[in-house]
């Protein structure tokens, strides 16, 4: 009994080396200064689902959404380890957010009807940890977030050790099920020699494309169906092959508006506690409104 | 998320720097496999796309996984159990595995045993690196000579049983040479090997300080001809088992992780590798030679760490209201530090290349079809093999001494906390001090150096270095390079005309010269490198190309090198004998061990 694995990563810049053109004039991440790597808890989610895979059998797909470069990412889930990649690539993709792109990448899971979703908790570039559970939202799934271990799997329905910062949770789901992983939970593998030798071939369809340009001589079907042959194509999804409703996807489909950027330093000093009963979450909210942090 | 090949920009300048075009030509034999074998690239461009995705893996591995592992390591050492068999420290067993499922326990195999073909050069970069997240841990990956020994000389039915599993990590091996008796003098080996009727083999008696003794797989010196000396030993392969006892494991000071058995061999069934009585004189001494080579990259990996660390405390530690740094006698510490560990990466990379270039050499000799070539190939193997002769010797005395040197002066930067357990510093310390010690000691390799300086190899290398480009900045230290070479001549021929003995005697004077005059060369070398390469300067946000850098330590380390060597010269030039004549009156009976 496998069970097919579908996980979720994200290329996202390097924020431990941040040098001085990190940051645009307007306050977002000026990506083109910063190495692009691999989202450090998403590799936590790989690891769990190739543990899965080791275990149980079964097939193991990263999908990512993004500009065709971002098959790096993709390319490196192969390398530790991943069956197939996906990548997720429409221009009208563009300026989605935390909303949008889950509906997308919803769409994009549906497609592979898997038995367990599992992203990394959240990315540190936008730090929200929203996408995995709307995604469990969009594609009606079970969500458990802050996932530390897997306790047992047993073909309908899955166990997990689930880390609330001040303990541990034991929670059972049946599965198909959405899974949002802590970098506590694993070490997660390097890239084997012999499949980084192989798979540092692997291409979409862009790609080709890209290199077609400059080089009369390549033809993109036939390269990317020997590509394919070897098992080296990376899959290429844009949202008409999604039937993606376009109102939810890009700009029209994200809700979220930047009012301002500012740069906050964290100097509090002191930590205020707050009863964990409905007048207590009401007088904290209240206070967070009065002092304009929502609302 | 740590990366110990990306983390190092001279690792990653060499990278570019040396010539790996050539060696990937001639370890793959023009590219010849790639047809064949999926590990086998097309070209040089993937040649070396691939040593270098392979490294950037074993420098995650190393940071994220084995580093964090190794000072448990070292408090926890291995386990001899009731039943003999030895248990590895955990964080050993969990590395292991982790390196075998990276695929890089078969690094220099050939593709058809399942092995990444990878040349020398790559191996000392990843056993540095390894080395530096655990020192103990080289002694098992570092140790893939013993496959490699399997491969060049034994019959290919004793290669298919064994390469495959070398190459997937499912097995690992020792060498198995030291007696009680016999260390550095290994023609005293006393194993017995015998035959029964059927012409099967057999060994009995005891071997001592084997690393990694436990292993399954184990390359054992024995003494198989009715004769004594070198000429009556013979190699044999065999498997760990009941036969074979672990009967002790020994209590050391350093490189916890890594466990060295005491053995006996109980009539144990072995296969014979190659012909009789080649056992030390042929296969043994390429066997060390590699791992004199895996020695020092193990004495680059610890001088990087300790190194690392004592950078990290001198610019956080305030004393006297300034980071300690600051102050003149630590900063030239550092200095040094810093420096002699880029000479020994210089003197160790381009060592591994010389012995690429060997095996590529033999290589076209032992395949190519085309007569030209092997007879090229065979005229220059003649040098190219002694050359290798003499900077491995050089590279492993050069590393492992400077290791011990940086370990002790890391200690000495942190102060009382360096003699603390709190700091890993000591454990370095204890981990550099075998290097000089083990695959024979510092003065052997002296011994062996010396006579490649003196006999004419040392000479025609440097002539060949001193004929090649360099850029008009470094031509000032060129000259200073080309006098050094002037005066290292005459002590040779001075010390040659006084005797076997006296070269002996002046011996690390006169490699400590000819070491610092390569190295000097290889400096300037890299400064004159067209890699283009920005490195960051300490406590601001400025770059400085690396090779601007290069120059400055060239030009340190060659200017102040040349007072040494006048220094060096004129004590082999002395005639000074009174270590031989006066020894007795000096040094006095021997004492009583309280």
């Amino acid at each position: 009994m496998g069970y097919n694995c579908v996980v979720l990563v994200k290329q996202v810049p390097d924020t431990k080396r941040i040098t001085g053109q990190a940051m645009n004039d307007d306050g977002t991440v000026n990506r083109a200064a910063l190495p692009a790597i691999f989202n450090p808890e998403d590799l936590n989610a790989l690891e769990l689902a190739l543990k899965i895979k080791d275990e149980f059998g079964g097939v193991v797909t990263v999908v990512t959404m993004g500009l065709p470069n971002a098959t790096g990412v993709l390319r490196e889930g192969l390398y530790r380890g991943a069956d197939q990649a996906v990548l997720v690539t429409d221009r009208r993709c563009a300026a989605s957010d935390t909303l949008a792109t889950s509906y997308i990448l919803s769409c994009a899971v549906k497609k592979l009807n898997p038995d367990i979703v599992l992203c990394g908790r959240q990315a540190i570039d936008g730090d929200t940890a929203q996408v995995g559970p709307q995604l469990a939202e969009k594609l009606e799934l079970p969500q458990i977030t802050y996932v530390e271990d897997l306790v047992s799997l047993e073909e309908t329905s899955i166990k997990v050790k689930r880390n609330l910062g001040n303990g541990w949770q034991e929670v059972k789901s049946p599965l198909p099920a959405v899974l949002t992983v802590l970098d506590t939970a694993n070490e997660p593998r390097v890239g084997r020699a012999k499949q980084m030798m192989k798979c540092k071939a692997a291409k979409c369809r862009m790609e080709i494309e890209a290199i077609a340009k400059e080089d009369d001589c390549i033809d993109v079907d036939a390269t990317c169906e020997a590509l394919d042959e070897k098992g080296l194509l990376i899959k290429q999804w844009d949202l008409d092959f999604l039937e993606a409703d376009l109102q939810w996807c890009g700009r029209d489909g994200s809700p979220t508006k930047v009012h301002r950027i500012q740069s906050v330093v964290l100097a509090a000093m002191d930590t205020k506690d707050v009863e964990a009963t409905q007048a207590g979450v009401d007088s904290m909210i209240h206070e967070l409104i009065q002092d304009h942090t929502i609302g | 998320m740590g990366n110990f090949y990306k983390d190092n920009d001279d690792i990653q300048f060499l990278f570019q720097h040396m010539d790996l075009n050539k060696v990937s030509r001639m370890q793959e034999e023009e590219f010849k496999h790639a047809a064949e074998f999926e590990t086998a690239p097309e070209d040089e461009t993937e040649a070396i796309q691939n040593y270098n995705m392979v490294l950037d893996s074993i420098g995650e591995l190393s940071a994220d996984f084995i580093a964090p592992r190794s000072e448990d390591v070292d408090r926890e050492g291995n386990t001899l159990n009731e039943d003999g068999t030895v248990s590895y420290a955990a964080g050993i067993a969990d590395a292991l595995d982790a390196l075998a499922k990276a695929d890089v326990m078969g690094f220099t195999l050939p593709h058809r045993f399942g092995g990444l073909n990878f040349p020398n050069t790559v191996y000392s970069m990843a056993i540095e690196i390894v080395s530096r997240a655990d020192a103990s841990l080289m002694n098992i990956f570092g140790l893939q000579g013993i496959a490699e020994t399997i491969n060049f000389f034994a019959d290919e039915d004793i290669k298919q049983n064994y390469l495959h599993d070398f190459a997937s990590g499912k097995v690992t091996g020792a060498m198995v040479l030291t007696e009680p008796d016999a260390g550095s003098d290994l023609q005293a080996c006393d194993l017995k090997a015998f035959q029964d009727d059927n012409g099967n083999w057999y060994l009995h008696g005891v071997k001592r300080f084997i690393t990694n003794g436990c292993g399954e797989v184990l390359l054992v010196l024995a003494r198989s001809e009715d004769r004594s000396g070198g000429l009556g030993l013979s190699l044999f392969v065999c498997d760990r088992g009941p036969t074979v006892t672990v009967r002790r494991l020994e209590d050391k000071l350093g490189i916890h992780g890594s466990p060295t058995c005491e053995l006996f061999f109980d009539n144990t069934p072995c296969q014979l590798i190659g012909e009789r009585q080649r056992g030390l004189v042929t296969y043994v001494m390429s066997l060390m030679n590699g791992a004199r080579i895996g020695i020092a990259g193990q004495s680059m990996g610890i001088a990087e760490a300790t190194y690392r660390v004592a950078r990290d405390y001198a610019a956080s530690r305030e004393q006297f209201g300034v980071a300690i740094e600051k102050l003149p006698a630590v900063r030239d510490m550092m200095i040094e530090m810093k420096t002699s560990i880029e000479a020994g990466r210089a003197l160790l990379y381009e060592t591994s290349w010389i012995v690429d270039h060997e095996i590529g050499l033999n290589k076209i000799i032992d395949n190519s079809e085309d007569k030209d070539a092997v007879k090229a190939a065979k005229k220059e193997l003649k040098f190219i093999k002694r050359l290798a002769g003499m900077l491995t010797p050089m590279s492993k005395y050069f590393c492992s001494e400077m290791s011990n040197t940086v370990s002790y002066d890391s200690i000495q930067i942190l102060g009382g906390s360096g003699y603390m357990r709190d700091y890993a510093c000591e454990r370095h310390a204890r981990d550099a001090r075998i290097t000089t010690i083990y695959e024979g000691t510092s003065q052997l390799q002296v011994v062996a150096a010396v006579r490649g300086v003196c006999g004419g190899t040392g000479e025609k290398y440097l002539a060949q270095l001193a004929a090649a480009e360099y850029g008009d900045n470094v031509k000032d230290l060129t000259a200073m390079l080309a006098e050094g070479t002037e005066t290292l001549l005459e002590c040779a021929k001075f010390a040659k005309g006084e005797g076997i003995e006296y070269m002996d005697l002046y011996g690390r004077q006169i490699v400590d010269i000819a070491i610092a005059l390569i190295i000097g060369y290889y400096f300037c070398s890299q400064a004159s490198s067209d890699v283009e390469m920005e490195v960051a300067v300490a406590d601001s946000d400025q770059t400085v190309p690396m090779t601007k850098r290069k120059e400055v330590m060239a030009r340190r380390y060659i200017t102040r090198n040349a007072d040494k060597i006048k220094t060096l010269a004129a004590e082999v030039m002395s005639g000074d004998r009174t270590t031989f004549k006066e020894y007795d009156a000096l040094i006095g009976p021997v004492p009583e061990i309280a």
